[in-house]
């Protein structure tokens, strides 16, 4: 047999239907579902008649557009739309019969934190939501992207989605990392490298010693960000760190079912020789701490780096360079270090897991954020939360200035009342650092959770090396 | 889903690259949970002032470009979130096919589930097309998806590529999930092979 890819196996795996022109049904493991993207396509079903065709493979949380303040359960917290939307997602759960996270229960937070810690994430397994950066699961081993409503609905309703399969690329980073230098410096790095579009058409294999090194928390924000790279999904192969992440969470498999599983895991990694369309390497020891400078993941440069000048680069870029500095109000050749931050944002399904707050924690004890800094820290989950207060670090964090939240997606994509104001310029764990994302005409920063820490402290992008 | 076959109609020209579906429908309009009446906020932030009163220079204000119904754009349309609300946002605007040298992924699919025909060409073809949009309302461009062809107004035949099948779900305005239930037998053995194989899941 020809030597195969990990995602040519989790593929081959889930296919229930192939056609003659290559068009597969592939089958679902796991739906995750949000209020966001998912009301129109319940609508769809009860409009048809249809049913969910498998309500134990389907796992739906409110997340995007929840408070993440005290006394949120009252709904007069919430705009009237967003209420319409988690009521929407209420009512659907319970009458589709879905397992289901509500506002009030602790283990609610955002859907791709969710998954995992409850062990409804596994390796090898299909795992799509209608958002996109269900990439993170891809860190399991687990073929996970993003979908539209249309196919959410399709998915409810069948257990399959209607795919091609994609091409292999493989992304590899060497040696060891550098004092410093996070998952976060590792994914931004690579979406530098390739530009947005670069993983276009491709799933991606993240592979190599930087990789195997990270812990899982790591490796889901490296996967996280694979869909700003362009690829649909990111795969990391399966090892000790994932099962011993995965072993004792509440769905996960015990006792002998245990055993199965792992006797499966262990066969899914890219065979020696297996063919990559295309293939990235980085060194390890080269990727530096970085943060974006534009309006597109693809706007990184190390933090020692200035602002471009749009004749820097070429074709469309060029425009696209010129209206982003004027957007982010920069001027080129301006050193990023100088550049002043008002607001800091810690959280997001890319960098909201306890791990990221260890690092946050670890930069401000004992210290204060700069004076009229807004900086907040939005736990992932409601467990994240609980063990961050029971670890000590919520009372840090809380002494260095931070505002405490409880968990959702916030200001990553502020659809509820965490937002920038015009102007406003945010150091950012995020994800997306595109015009209007966190509030109308405000400046997002991408950078890790440490970076993000030292600008909260200083009043500006800082190079997180200085202050080690 | 409504059918897409043929179409003769404006252009417009947005040569930005990277347009991100953030910039297609700003996240303040996704609280609906209806799939219609996203048009009106189409490219919001970039189409009207904070007042709501219009920006001129945004080419869907102006005059010859106000009923486009196709759009010409940059590399990577549609990146960022899976949010369909940007399809049934340019859908609603009554907008049936996007040009552009490339999509992101979940853009793309999303497209062929609401009646709209994504169309990738080389550069130097879009680049082409580009050319033929920036000349407004005298420059209607026929699309026709049977034949796979763009017509230019200079009768200038373009030849593009689609997938077959979903070609055939837009000429016919196919559901995809009422064609996926046909193979039910199909999911059901393979859910029983699974059972025994892996149960765990």
């Amino acid at each position: 047999m020809s030597p195969k890819t990990l995602y040519d196996k989790i593929w081959d795996a889930h296919v229930a239907h192939e056609a003659e022109d290559g068009t597969c049904l592939l089958y679902i493991d796991r739906h995750l579902v949000h209020e966001v993207t998912s009301p129109q396509a319940f609508e769809g079903l009860r409009l048809a008649g249809r049913t969910v065709h498998a309500p134990d493979k389907t796992i739906a949380v409110p997340d995007h557009n929840v408070p993440t303040t005290e006394g949120r359960n009252d709904p007069a917290q919430m705009t009237a739309e967003s209420r319409i939307q988690v009521e929407a997602l209420d009512k659907n759960a319970r009458e589709f019969g879905v397992h289901y996270y509500p506002v009030s229960d602790v283990r609610q937070g955002i859907v791709h934190i969710v998954g995992p810690e409850q062990g409804w994430t596994l390796p090898g397994m299909t795992v799509v939501c209608g958002d996109s950066h269900t990439a993170t699961h891809g860190a399991f081993g687990a073929l996970a992207h993003g979908i539209g409503t249309s196919e959410v609905e399709h998915v409810l309703a069948t257990q399959t989605l209607i795919q091609k399969k994609s091409l292999n690329m493989k992304v590899e980073i060497t040696g060891k990392l550098k004092p410093g230098v996070t998952a976060k410096d590792i994914t931004l790095a690579v979406i530098g490298e390739t530009g947005t579009g670069g993983g276009t058409g491709y799933v991606i294999e993240y592979c190599g010693e930087a990789i195997r090194d990270l812990s899982m928390e790591g490796r889901m924000t490296v996967c996280n960000m694979a869909i700003e790279g362009g690829a649909r999904a990111g795969l990391i192969a399966p090892d000790e760190t994932t099962y011993a992440y995965v072993n004792g969470r509440p769905h996960a498999p015990k006792g002998a079912q245990w055993e199965a599983a792992l006797n499966w895991w262990k066969t899914l990694f890219t065979d020696e020789g297996a063919h990559f369309d295309k293939v990235v390497t980085l060194r390890g020891e080269d990727i530096q701490p970085v943060v974006t400078w534009g309006t597109s993941p693809e706007d990184v440069l190390p933090i020692t780096g200035v602002v471009p000048h749009p004749e820097d680069f070429k074709g469309g870029k060029i425009e696209a360079a010129r209206r982003a500095i004027e957007y982010m109000g920069l001027t080129p050749g301006q050193k990023l270090t100088d550049i002043e931050i008002d607001t800091v944002f810690i959280g997001s399904c890319t960098n909201g897991r306890i791990e990221d707050l260890r690092a946050v924690a670890e930069v401000v004890k004992g210290k204060k954020i700069k004076d009229g800094m807004r900086a907040m820290i939005v736990p992932g989950s409601g467990l994240v939360r609980a063990q961050a207060e029971e670890e000590g670090l919520a009372e840090i964090f809380e002494q260095a200035g931070f505002e405490w939240r409880l968990a959702g997606c916030s200001m990553c994509l502020a659809m509820n009342p965490d937002q920038l104001s015009e102007g406003e310029r945010c150091a950012a764990t995020s994800n997306r650092n595109f015009e209007g994302r966190q509030g109308y005409k405000g400046r997002t920063h991408l950078v890790s959770p440490a970076m993000a820490a030292a600008a909260a402290l200083t009043g500006k992008l800082t190079d997180i090396r200085e202050l080690m | 889903m409504e059918k897409f076959q043929k179409l003769t109609g404006i252009a417009a020209p947005m040569p930005l690259v990277n347009i991100d579906t953030d910039m297609i429908i700003p996240k303040v309009f996704l609280k609906s949970i209806q799939r219609t009446g996203f048009g009106k906020n189409l490219f919001d932030e970039m189409r009207y002032n904070r007042d709501g009163s219009e920006i001129p220079d945004f080419v869907l204000n102006k005059p010859q470009y106000r009923n486009a119904e196709i759009l010409v754009a940059g590399d990577n349309f549609g990146c960022g979130s899976s949010r369909e609300h940007a399809p049934w946002a340019i859908a609603d605007f009554g907008i049936k096919c996007v040009v552009s040298t490339s999509f992101a992924d979940i853009f793309f699919s999303n497209c062929f589930k609401n009646g709209i025909l994504p169309i990738v060409l080389p550069q130097e073809q879009v680049d082409l097309l580009m050319a033929d949009a920036e000349r407004g309302e005298n420059a209607r461009m026929t699309v026709d998806l049977e034949a796979q062809e763009i017509t230019t107004s200079d009768g200038e035949v373009i030849k593009f590529d689609v997938d077959a099948f979903k070609k055939q779900c837009l000429l016919e305005g196919l559901d995809d999930i009422g064609q996926t239930l046909q193979k039910q037998a199909a999911v059901q053995s393979y859910e029983g092979k699974m059972a025994q194989e892996r149960p765990w899941v």
